[in-house]
């Protein structure tokens, strides 16, 4: 047998035959911060790039990207879903056993999370969410100018989220920080990689202490994946990595959500206009910021066998970088994917995945959404920047670090 | 490419052609039927492409899939037995022909 040799944590491939070559680095902190000149470029060189610096395809385009990320049975989490491969080289953290595993033990888990995150539990969830973000709204438009991130984005899943999933004792600042990391980690061995984990050797104890079940209430969430241990679906162990995944993905997301949203909704003040007139279009509304903003820009596969797509052949082990912030703003799909427009109805878009892998927590991210989206349709008449805005580079993550803003009240 | 018969809850009928390997929920979206939302895009999340799949029916369109009838218990319509997430039927050449009725809502 031939030595693997690895560059980037997974193995080195060749370009497959017809494939552009091009020299770029999709983690440059310039391109994370204003990502569509890349996203151009990568769907206009074709379905797949091959990136010399990584030795990874990467691809743009909206049906490819499709293709890939929602065939589970081809492009496998399992190996990792950043640039390590886990069958290559140690993972920094046990894998995730919901999001880095391959059916048949991802059936067995996001079985117990799909319960745990169902529609009904968030249907259950709604007063609390609406209960919170009321006061919040109220203070925020009598404070005139404040930071759209700080103030408002993270106040609001690290007050909902806690109680939600039933915990104690976790700081918001570790909540927030604590996704970052996980996203950053799927990155190459860059400083945002390296930063993540510095922050790490403080935060996973503290998280890992966080997620044992009698440090959980007895009627949150993660109560909820608990009883899958009771009933014997799952270990106790199990559970715990369970209930971590809640924080890997729950908290910063969420964040990034509600900033995205202020700053759809302050960019283009005739579409908060259209949503004031029309209320019913809330959920409609998040959907476009979903796409047009992409939360989690890039996620990778591996793929377990050899095969093709689109004409292109990809061998077993190949690292895939996904883009999915290009994929949602793929022209041949969208038309006119620049304008932000609530009454897109974007059905398809893959800023939640695709297929099996799809966000299993995106009733409470949708359930979070309207709950401030809906006060804030009672109380603010219009949303306005009072400087510019500032995005955050992640290696996953398509966040704001600055919004300062202002709410002018009805 | 292969038939399927929406029947919405008023009894009013709409017949599409969908493609081998597509779900009814994704056919039902590209042809613009109502009473289908699919939020989640078919990954089993949402409970909003709730269907009944008609009994001349139920035979080919199978069993439901691991953990679906957790999400069935949460829609907006009460499951019956011919419950299904549209989301998780795939048209194969033998479904040429498929009804399904829609609950009066998804949300």
């Amino acid at each position: 047998m031939t030595q693997v040799e690895i560059i980037e944590g997974h193995r080195k491939i060749d370009p497959p035959p017809g494939v552009p070559v091009w020299d770029v680095d999709p983690y440059d902190e310039a391109i994370l911060r204003d990502p569509h000149a890349f996203y151009a470029e990568l769907r206009r060189l074709g379905d797949f790039v091959y990136i010399p610096k990584y030795s990874v395809l990467a691809m743009g385009r909206f049906s490819t990207v499709r293709e890939v990320f929602s065939d589970h049975t081809r492009f496998l989490s399992s190996h990792g879903v950043g640039l390590d491969d886990y069958k290559l080289i140690p993972p920094y953290r046990p894998p995730s056993i919901i999001l880095e595993v391959d059916p048949p033990d991802h059936t067995k888990t996001r079985k117990i999370l799909t319960r745990a995150l169902s529609p009904k539990v968030v249907r259950g969830l709604m007063d609390m969410f609406l209960a919170t973000a009321e006061p919040l709204i109220d203070d925020l438009i009598a404070r005139g100018p404040f930071e759209g991130v700080e103030d408002f984005a993270e106040v609001f899943p690290t007050s909902v989220f806690p109680i939600a999933v039933g915990m104690s004792n976790v700081s918001a600042r570790h909540l927030v920080d604590y996704g970052a990391m996980v996203f950053n980690a799927v990155g190459p061995n860059n400083a945002l990689r390296q930063a993540a984990f510095k922050a790490a050797e403080e935060i996973v104890p503290i998280v890992t202490r966080a997620c044992q079940r009698d440090a959980l209430s007895k009627d949150g969430l993660g109560a909820l994946v608990y009883q899958a241990a009771d009933a014997g679906e799952i270990t106790e162990d199990e559970a715990g990595m369970l209930v971590r995944s809640f924080f890997s993905a729950g908290v910063d997301t969420t964040v990034t959500g509600i900033g995205n949203a202020m700053y759809c909704f302050g960019q283009f003040p005739d579409q908060w206009e259209a949503l004031k007139r029309d209320p019913t279009q809330i959920r409609a509304a998040f959907e476009e910021i979903l796409r047009f903003t992409s939360p989690v820009h890039t996620f990778g596969r591996t793929a377990g066998v050899d095969t093709e797509v689109a004409g292109t052949k990809i061998e077993a082990g190949t690292k895939i970088i996904c883009v999915l912030g290009a994929a949602n703003s793929d022209p041949e799909k969208w038309g006119d994917p620049e304008v932000f427009r609530i009454d897109r109805k974007p059905v398809g878009h893959v800023a939640f995945g695709a297929g099996i892998h799809g966000c299993v927590g995106q009733n409470i991210a949708r359930g979070e959404l309207e709950a401030v989206l809906s006060v804030m349709l009672r109380k603010v008449d219009r949303i306005e920047f009072t400087g510019a805005p500032e995005w955050r580079p992640n290696n996953a993550i398509c966040a704001l670090d600055k919004l300062p803003m202002q709410f002018i009240g009805k | 490419m292969v038939n399927v018969t929406y029947v919405a809850a008023s009894g009013s009928r709409q017949t599409v052609a969908g493609n081998v390997g597509e779900s009814v929920m994704q056919t039902a979206l590209n042809s613009g039927v109502d009473g289908i939302i699919g939020e989640c895009g078919g990954s089993m999340a949402c409970a909003t492409c709730h269907c009944f799949v008609d009994e001349a029916w139920t035979d080919k369109t199978g069993t439901r899939m691991d953990g679906e009838e957790d999400l069935l218990d949460c829609a907006a319509v009460e499951m019956q037995d011919t419950s299904r997430l549209s989301c998780q039927i795939r048209l194969t050449p033998d479904l040429d022909g498929l009804v399904v009725h829609l609950p009066e809502s998804q949300t």
